[in-house]
């Protein structure tokens, strides 16, 4: 009824359903019977991170997180609420692109090298309490592995396979920043269904054919003009409390034209070149393989594992390592992330969920440092000068034969 | 050499994680520390579908070292892939280890190719200046090649090489072969040793001396230490050659090929698919900034 309802009317009306709380817990047996492993929201090492959810017993209820520029903290709060948190340093990054995966094999016999690639099934994996930036995330990873000239083959089985359940932000750390960067809080799409927490039902909003059709599965109605008008206010809750801000007027411009503003030797004095931030971050997509042998060194497998370009040898090449300070290094991610990424991939790389700010051991806030970019460089760098090769012959005044010896005067 | 299954279809381009097994044919020292493998495909299917552009590259792989990225320098008569290879790394240092006979894993051919008007799309007749430094003739070869085949096509064409030695002078033994087609084969070496009689000095000397009639029908194709490809094109440009007919190819840290693992980024180029071989307008604002 509700899938033929949403497959009739999807493109003119919003459904919205209500259910209560307790109805969540067989949404879960549901998915679990349709062979979905269910990833969360858990508490874990003090800190809410995303694992297997079987029940409403698993999420973190009751609990509230603070963060700050280097600083998160979790704790019960006044509230009974399932999901009145924001993010902490996982993010589904980690389901869709694994931080390790096996992506080739090489066997040794008596023929020589066998070479696979063997077709890995993806897990069948629904996601809980997606958030609005994330879907964002996903959504521009998506734009890197599926829609470019190459497809990464790991990555399209996974995100093929996963269901969305979101859950729109009711609450705003200090850290975040969607408003700026136009993903959230109120989720918009890239979801089968999302839901906004009220006091003691949830409010569902039906994004696919596939999401309408796990809400039959349970005891839903129709939310009432009261109850979506108490999700609105719940949901302008978040919108409310965000402080950070970015300027991204012609940001990719400002970056690109200030490659050697003082300011980048300002930040890399304080950036420890840790690679928190990009593993945080929900749309670093850097990666390196490596091999991993047997004793025999006749089965080998390819494992590629994420990477970061704070890394010194992530630019190394056979003339030499690319990118050798902190300084050229945190510029990089910085102009990847908030300025090239346009160009590549014709999105911003940063959806404003602020982990990065989060997770940095210093504290250093990429919208400070945005900030302090677009102010005019108090003083010129010194930049290196690159000399020209030395000349060492005098060219003759007239032409010559091209093969003839000319004098050369060396200068070494 | 593994049995070709006859009916199991090829998907050559499908998964870019594909590996092909190849063999060492043959293997020519070239200059000191630098050499020219021949590879062969072990599957014949392979071998009768496999295509490349001149300045693109392979991914050639040791199983248990690593995957290095390699130009393919050429293609013999029996279809053997040319690859020369400086061995400076833990993969290309195996590779020269193992020699004749060993077995390898290959992907690509990746990147870009070199602009050169193909028989399918000839452009106007134009002069072709084919600047090399070092190894970085290479990249170059495969292309030379082509324009020997298709010499018709251009009018002038000069390949300028320089070298730090003369034992640093990449495929001497083609060079006789280069000027029976016509093309004005030029050499130059930095420290001359007591048999050299050519010149002395660096290669854009030979550039800015040579006749350029139609300076803006000419293409410069360039590749070498970064720092020379900017003054080719800075002494080309002199001269009243168009920047946009000018290219490069460029060098960084491959691991995937396929723009997806990030290390291989200039500015907003993804050198393995973007590049390798790039126009030099596009990039020249990128190559100018230390350190990026």
């Amino acid at each position: 009824m509700l899938a033929a309802s949403y497959a009739n009317h999807r493109n003119r009306i919003l459904m919205l359903r209500k259910f209560a709380k307790a109805e969540l817990n067989r949404l879960l047996a549901h998915l679990r019977s349709l062979g979905f492993t269910v990833l969360g929201p858990k508490l874990e090492d003090e800190a809410i991170v995303y694992g297997q959810v079987d029940s409403l017993a698993d999420l973190p209820r009751g609990y509230s997180d603070s963060q700050q520029p280097g600083k998160y903290r979790v704790s019960q709060a006044e509230h009974q609420f399932y999901f009145e948190f924001n993010l902490g340093p996982h993010s589904w990054k980690q389901f869709l692109f694994p931080p390790r995966v096996s992506l080739s094999t090489a066997q040794l016999d008596a023929t020589g090298w066998t070479f696979e690639t063997p077709h890995q099934p993806a897990p069948k994996l629904a996601f809980l309490g997606v958030r609005a930036c994330e879907l964002a995330a996903i959504a521009v990873q998506d734009r890197v592995f599926l829609h470019g000239p190459y497809v990464d083959p790991i990555y399209q089985a996974r995100r093929e396979a996963v269901l969305i359940i979101a859950v729109n932000c009711t609450v705003a750390a200090a850290t975040c920043f969607c408003t700026s960067m136009l993903t959230g809080p109120k989720c918009q799409a890239g979801f089968d269904l999302a839901l906004t927490e009220l006091d003691d039902c949830f409010v569902a909003e039906v994004g696919s054919q596939r999401g309408a059709e796990i809400l039959e599965a349970i005891t839903t109605e129709s939310a009432t003009p009261p109850e979506i008008e108490q999700a609105k206010v719940r949901e302008q809750g978040a919108v409310e409390q965000i402080q950070k801000s970015m300027d991204t007027t012609n940001i990719r411009n400002v970056l690109l034209d200030n490659l050697e503003h003082p300011h980048w030797d300002t930040v890399a004095e304080r950036c420890l070149s840790c690679t928190n931030c990009t593993m945080v971050c929900p749309t670093c997509f850097c990666s390196s393989v490596s091999e991993v042998a047997d004793l025999s060194g006749e089965h080998v497998q390819r494992i590629r594992q994420w990477d970061s370009c704070f890394n010194l040898d992530f630019s190394y090449t056979a003339s030499g390592t690319v990118r050798n300070d902190r300084r050229s290094r945190f510029r990089q991610w910085l102009t990847h992330k908030l300025a090239s990424w346009h160009d590549q991939f014709d999105s911003s790389g940063c959806v404003g969920c602020g982990r990065c700010i989060t997770w940095c051991p210093v504290g250093i806030d990429l919208t400070e440092e945005v900030a302090a970019l677009r102010e005019p460089p108090i003083s010129n760098r010194r930049l290196p000068v690159i000399e020209p090769p030395p000349t060492i012959c005098h060219l003759p005044r007239s032409p010559v034969d091209p093969h003839a010896a000319i004098s050369a005067e060396e200068t070494q | 050499m593994r049995p070709a299954t006859a009916s199991a279809p090829l998907e050559v381009s499908n998964d870019p994680w594909r590996t092909w097994g190849v063999t060492v044919k043959r293997l020519v020292d070239e200059a000191p520390n630098i050499f020219t493998i021949e590879l062969a495909f072990n599957d014949p299917r392979v071998a009768s579908e496999y295509r490349f552009e001149p300045g693109q590259f392979n991914m050639l792989y040791v199983p248990g070292v690593g995957e290095s990225a390699i130009s393919i320098a050429g293609q013999t008569s029996a279809k053997t892939l040319q690859h020369s290879i400086r061995a400076v790394g833990s993969v290309t240092r195996a590779i020269q280890r193992g020699g004749v006979g060993m077995q390898l894993g290959l992907r690509g051919p990746f990147g870009t190719s070199w602009p050169v008007a193909t028989p399918s799309a000839p452009a106007a007749v134009h002069d072709l200046i084919i600047a090399a430094g070092g190894i970085g003739l290479a990249p170059l070869k495969a292309m030379i090649a082509s324009v020997v085949h298709n010499r018709t096509q251009f009018d002038r064409v000069s390949v300028l090489i320089g070298a730090r030695t003369p034992a640093d002078l990449l495929y001497h033994l083609e060079y006789d072969q280069w000027r029976q087609a016509a093309i004005d084969v030029q050499l130059t070496v930095d420290r001359p040793d007591d048999g050299w009689t050519g010149q002395v000095g660096v290669v854009t000397l030979l550039l800015e001396r040579l006749t350029l009639p139609h300076p803006t029908a000419t293409r410069v194709f360039t590749c070498g230490p970064e720092v020379m490809m900017r003054y080719v094109a800075k002494s080309a440009e002199s001269r009243g050659i168009p920047s946009q007919n000018i290219w490069v190819t460029l060098e960084r840290h491959m691991n995937c090929a396929i723009g997806l693992c990030g290390h291989c980024q200039l500015g907003p180029e993804f050198i393995c698919k973007d590049g390798p071989v790039l126009g030099f307008d596009r990039v020249r604002r990128w190559l100018s900034v230390y350190d990026l």
